[in-house]
């Protein structure tokens, strides 16, 4: 018992002072997760209204494969990228192995399955007549899509949401792809992998208090958008 | 349609924004834009890092070559995978004929040993097998013989994985039997630190190497409450041929992985290799701990005696 208050003694007093290596993880951490996050929207969000709005032959089928990478291990994902961007791998030659890049990739790869499959269910529930509407005014389907995505804004941001935290809170790929570099690659969860394994457990949990913080102010920022 | 050319063009914006900042978020790569610093990389056997060795040369390796060197620690056996994929230019391990192989099949071009230590059987300190006094050899025999008390094994493929299982060669027992053999014998799958730590909560025997045992059992750091961490294990068997344990530092062949690195690896290893880090080597932890932690030996292989 001892221990785990010393450890949150030691915690607070390394985020009261901004210890300059907790606030460069946390940093690198959630820029990282912040830009897989981005993309992967930009990539999904479009993507999603794609599939919603046109039927064609497999749609079911997709939609089911898309829930089922749901759950996919982040090592699996970790073990795919490495393969991939491993110098000996088809994306050996970019050289990107053991960066913050292919990190990113890493995650966006991951949360891909999950933005996707969320937001085709948040298009679901926007009321058939407001689509109808809009097209008998002659709206585009570019603007109709616009128009559907704002109307399911509530259950679109928690799917950004859903995505962010399982980017943010993801070892796997941090460890496997990212080499856990310090100063470098290393990120939050790697982090304190790393420190709890060497018995340093005031930094480990100094990282984990302030990884909860960061995802409790992503979600005000992201509810605030979604009130307006 | 030009609503979403707008669109298409301002996602191609941000993602080049984004992925410019994501390459180079280093604090110390993005400090000098006009000229950025080469980058070295180099995976490392557990050991080295754990010691905390590598931790305390790499900023004077980095300043004085003006390089940024990137260090995945990690067990031997990853670390030779590693090298073999290209994806590493130099690596610093320990099992001399898993390097020997490494060389010879091409992927690396010279193995330079740089300092050794020797690797010791740790355990609780009732010892309930007996094994105080025995050779390393024997006290494998007798554990696997008598059943009484447990042994950790790294389970990990790493250099003292392999030393384990050299031990268990030599006396006749297939690593197969041993695996099986029953649940006294305990597979981790997790570096050299952690397995002590493990060995020390289940109180059981396992092999380490020196340094590490020393950095976990001592705790150095002054501010906090040292007595929740150290391990519960005392030596048990410190002598043996067998046991010795050298460091070394190979170079990946540049031809797997990046000829442009060749000279900067030559310089780490003429780094290690001299007379003053062979200095600050031997002398690393002797303050702490009141011994050495490595014994520094550049060029050629320690005499076995």
């Amino acid at each position: 018992m001892d221990a785990i208050w010393q450890g949150l003694i030691k915690a607070l007093q390394l985020i009261i002072s901004l210890d300059p290596e907790v606030l460069e993880i946390s940093g690198r951490s959630l820029r990282i997760s912040v830009t897989s996050t981005l993309l992967a929207s930009l990539i999904c969000l479009p993507l999603a209204s794609l599939v919603h709005f046109n039927n064609f032959p497999g749609k079911r089928v997709l939609v089911n494969l898309t829930q089922t990478f749901y759950s996919i291990p982040t090592v699996a994902v970790g073990l795919f990228v490495f393969v991939l961007f491993s110098r000996a791998g088809p994306l050996g030659g970019l050289n990107l192995l053991f960066t913050p890049t292919v990190m990113v990739i890493g995650q966006m790869l991951l949360i891909t399955p999950v933005l996707l499959g969320l937001t085709i269910s948040a298009l679901s529930g926007v009321d058939r007549p407001i689509i109808d509407t809009a097209r008998s005014l002659g709206a585009t389907g570019f603007q109709t899509t616009l128009l559907v995505l704002k109307e399911a804004r509530f259950a679109v941001t928690a799917a950004v949401i859903m995505g962010f935290g399982r980017a943010i809170s993801e070892v796997g790929i941090a460890l496997i792809v990212g080499g856990n570099i310090r100063g470098f690659t290393r990120v939050i969860t790697s982090a304190i992998s790393l420190e709890t394994s060497k018995g340093d457990l005031e930094l480990a949990i100094a990282l984990g208090i302030i990884l909860m913080f960061a995802a409790l102010v992503v979600n005000i920022l992201l509810n605030m958008q979604q009130q307006r | 349609m030009r609503r979403v050319t707008y669109y298409l063009s301002g996602i191609l914006l941000i993602l080049s924004l984004l992925f410019g900042a994501a390459g180079c978020s280093s604090p110390s790569a993005s400090s000098s834009p006009l000229q950025p610093k080469q980058r070295l990389r180099l995976a490392t056997t557990t050991s080295l890092y754990d010691t905390g060795l590598w931790g305390y040369l790499e900023p004077m390796f980095e300043q004085k070559y003006g390089v940024e060197l990137d260090i995945m620690y990690t067990g031997t056996g990853k670390a030779l995978e590693y090298g073999r994929r290209g994806d590493v230019d130099i690596i610093t391990v320990h099992s001399k004929t898993r390097e020997d192989q490494f060389v010879s099949d091409g992927y690396g071009v010279k193995r330079v040993p740089f300092a050794y230590n020797y690797f010791l059987i740790v355990g609780p300190e009732d010892d309930p097998a007996g094994l105080e006094g025995l050779t390393p050899e024997e006290a494998f025999g007798k554990l696997i013989d008598t059943d009484q008390g447990s042994f950790i094994s790294r389970g990990d493929d790493s250099g003292t994985h392999s030393k384990e299982k050299a031990i268990w060669q030599e006396i006749g027992y297939d690593y197969e039997t041993v695996r099986n053999a029953g649940p006294w014998y305990i597979e981790a799958g997790i570096g050299m630190g952690p397995t002590l730590m493990m060995a020390s909560e289940k109180q059981g025997y396992t092999l380490t190497d020196m340094g590490t045992y020393l950095t976990f059992k001592f705790r150095t750091d002054l501010e906090v409450v040292v007595d929740e961490r150290v391990l519960e294990l005392v030596p048990i068997v410190i002598e043996g041929e067998i046991l010795l344990n050298v460091y070394s530092a190979i170079i990946v062949n540049p031809e797997k992985a990046s000829p442009a690195k060749m000279e900067m690896a030559n310089h780490l290893v003429d780094f290690l290799t001299s007379p003053e880090i062979q200095q600050l080597i031997g002398d690393y932890g002797t303050e702490d701990y009141g011994m050495q932690l490595f014994i520094p030996h550049a060029g050629a292989d320690p005499e076995q005696d």
